[in-house]
């Protein structure tokens, strides 16, 4: 009778490693679809501006924009600007997680501070940030103060919507278990509902920066004066630089790329799945 | 190890329709280091008792004494453990579970893994004490589930079907398993479960719950000797005769509904 049941947890065991070598497969494959895909674009744009169909100043060949992209890498001006808009946009990230993460266990935990901020979020959630910089601007003035606050404006709601859905989500049974074992409201909160939560809230800080990065890049463009990626761009334009600016979008992208897949990614695969809970929490 | 006094308790829920009885007068007395079980047909308020008994609910009238001392709440002289397998913290391992209860309790940490380990030695889990709970099997968590619940050593351990949601081979195991657990530490048992052979097979007493609102309809003392053998003639009369409190209809020979 014994050896029935060691039998079944070993092979329990053998398919479960089993499983996690597919999920690594799985994940090189989609890696390299990720590029076969990403090379395909960048032939279907070199074919175009061959075809010169666009005049070559308004659709550089990649060749070009690659060049340009080592030039203003080695010299560093590349660099500076990323600095500048990551110093913008963690900024931003970092006070939006500390508002909006509190803020979305308060909503959770007591009705009455629901009932305030539901309402709020409904209603300001649905504005582009974008839309916010002109106003953001007259009131704050063009530099790092209106790029933060539009950065935070656009990362709090979700970070606060995912938390607040996190944290209602929590299995009432491991309330219950944790209560009988003890667990007083401190470790109950900590020890339970942060982790219980854990699935949400990492999909709110994914969300949060999705938006953030694109919240930055657009608020740089009009509300930063010589420094960041957006600024880059928009100064560009003003010249024809069309290298430049294709050499800067390589760059935005590359960085929210890094951010989605490394940071997100790993947090997620040292957490949520590694627990087995990455299924509770999508979208 | 300490005897529970159940006394007149009621439990009534509100439900937006008006209120809902869970239980209704129920009283009855247990032993120091007994093993009871309670049975009755689904909705009798089995599960609603054992929430009253653990503290989670409190009753509408009657109360409860572990020990002489009235119930409030929960408590850590009782250890719970429930029918779904999601009780579990997902986040840590086998061993993280298990040592809550005295991480809770300021127990320091090499202490604690020490305790942690010597329980899921205790339910043949010694080999999985890193894995986390998604790696394990039903019956594996289920046992988890056992040994987290009496790590920090509560004296009464209430169990509502922690094996029903399992397969019948499975649960065959999980019952011998629970009978030597409680041989090796003689804690207070309280076992809900809706299967008669699983009654017979674990309780030194039954309590049979008559239909919704549940009261007591029988209280069966079982006098097998332990080990018991379910194919033995006297464990198949015993069941016969809990199936009729229960209200089957019994046949001559062998067991029918
Ligand atoms: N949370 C609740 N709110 C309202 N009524 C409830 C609630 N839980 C249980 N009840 C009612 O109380 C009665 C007893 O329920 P309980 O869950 O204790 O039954 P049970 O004997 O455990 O049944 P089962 O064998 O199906 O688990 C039922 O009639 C049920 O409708
Ligand atoms: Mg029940």
């Amino acid at each position: 009778m014994t050896e029935t049941t060691i039998n079944t947890a070993a092979t329990a065991g053998k398919t479960t490693s089993g499983a996690a070598m597919t999920e690594q497969r799985k994940s090189r494959r989609s890696l390299w679809r990720a590029a076969v895909v990403l090379i395909i674009a960048a032939c279907c744009y070199e074919a175009v501006a061959r075809s010169g169909y666009f005049a070559p100043a308004l659709m550089p060949k990649l060749s070009l924009v690659a060049q340009t992209l080592v030039t203003m890498l080695a010299d560093g001006t590349m660099i500076e600007h990323s600095v500048f808009t990551l110093y913008r946009v963690m900024f931003g990230f970092l006070l939006a997680v500390l508002v909006g993460l509190p803020l979305g266990i308060l909503m959770a935990r007591f009705a009455a501070v629901e009932g305030f901020f539901l309402p709020l979020v409904s209603a300001l959630m649905p504005i582009p940030s974008f839309a916010l910089v002109p106003l953001f601007m007259l009131w704050f003035g063009i530099g790092n103060l209106t790029t933060i606050l539009i950065v935070f404006y656009a990362a709090t709601f979700p970070m606060m919507f995912n938390t607040w859905s996190g944290v209602r989500s929590v299995n009432p049974l491991w309330l219950r278990a944790a209560g009988a074992m003890g667990a007083d409201e401190n470790a109950l909160f900590w020890k339970v509902i942060i982790p219980g939560a854990s699935p949400f809230i990492i999909t709110g800080l994914r969300q949060a920066f999705l938006r953030a990065w694109i919240a930055v890049v657009g608020a740089e463009m009009i509300a930063a004066s010589d420094w960041g990626l957006g600024w880059v761009i928009f100064d560009a334009k003003e010249f024809l630089n069309t290298d430049v600016m294709l050499a800067a979008l390589v760059v935005i992208g590359g960085i929210g790329f890094v951010f989605e897949k490394m940071v997100f990614g790993s947090l997620e695969k040292s957490t949520i799945q590694r627990w087995g809970m990455s299924r509770v929490a999508k979208g | 190890m300490v005897p529970i006094a159940i006394d007149n308790v009621t439990l009534e829920y509100d439900t937006p329709a008006g209120k809902v009885t869970g239980v209704k007068d129920v009283s009855f007395d247990i032993g120091a280091s007994e093993f009871v079980c309670i049975v009755g047909p689904s909705g009798c308020g089995k599960s609603t008792l054992l929430n009253v008994i653990a503290g989670f609910l409190a009753p509408a009238a009657g109360e409860i004494r572990i020990d002489g001392k009235t119930v409030k709440g929960h408590g850590m002289d009782r250890g719970v453990v429930f029918q779904d397998f999601a009780q579990l913290f997902p986040w840590r391992t086998a061993l993280g579970n298990v040592s809550f209860g005295l991480e809770m309790k300021g127990i320091p940490k090499a202490e604690r893994d020490r305790i942690a380990r010597e329980q899921l030695r205790l339910v043949k889990l010694e080999k999985f004490v890193d894995s986390f709970p998604h790696h394990l099997s039903g019956g594996m968590q289920q046992r988890v589930a056992i040994a987290r619940a009496l790590a920090y050593d509560p004296s009464v351990l209430l169990m509502d079907e922690p094996f029903a949601a399992l397969d019948a081979m499975t649960r065959d195991d999980m019952q011998s398993l629970l009978a030597d657990v409680w041989r090796a530490t003689r804690k207070t048992v309280i076992y809900v479960t809706h299967n008669v052979a699983e009654a017979v097979y674990l309780a030194d007493r039954v309590i049979v719950m008559s239909a919704h609102p549940g009261t007591v309809q029988a209280d069966i003392k079982i006098d097998l000797p332990r080990p018991r053998d379910p194919l033995s003639v006297e464990f198949v009369e015993c069941q016969k005769q809990l199936m009729r409190h229960l209200g089957h209809k019994v046949s001559g020979n062998g067991v029918g509904h």
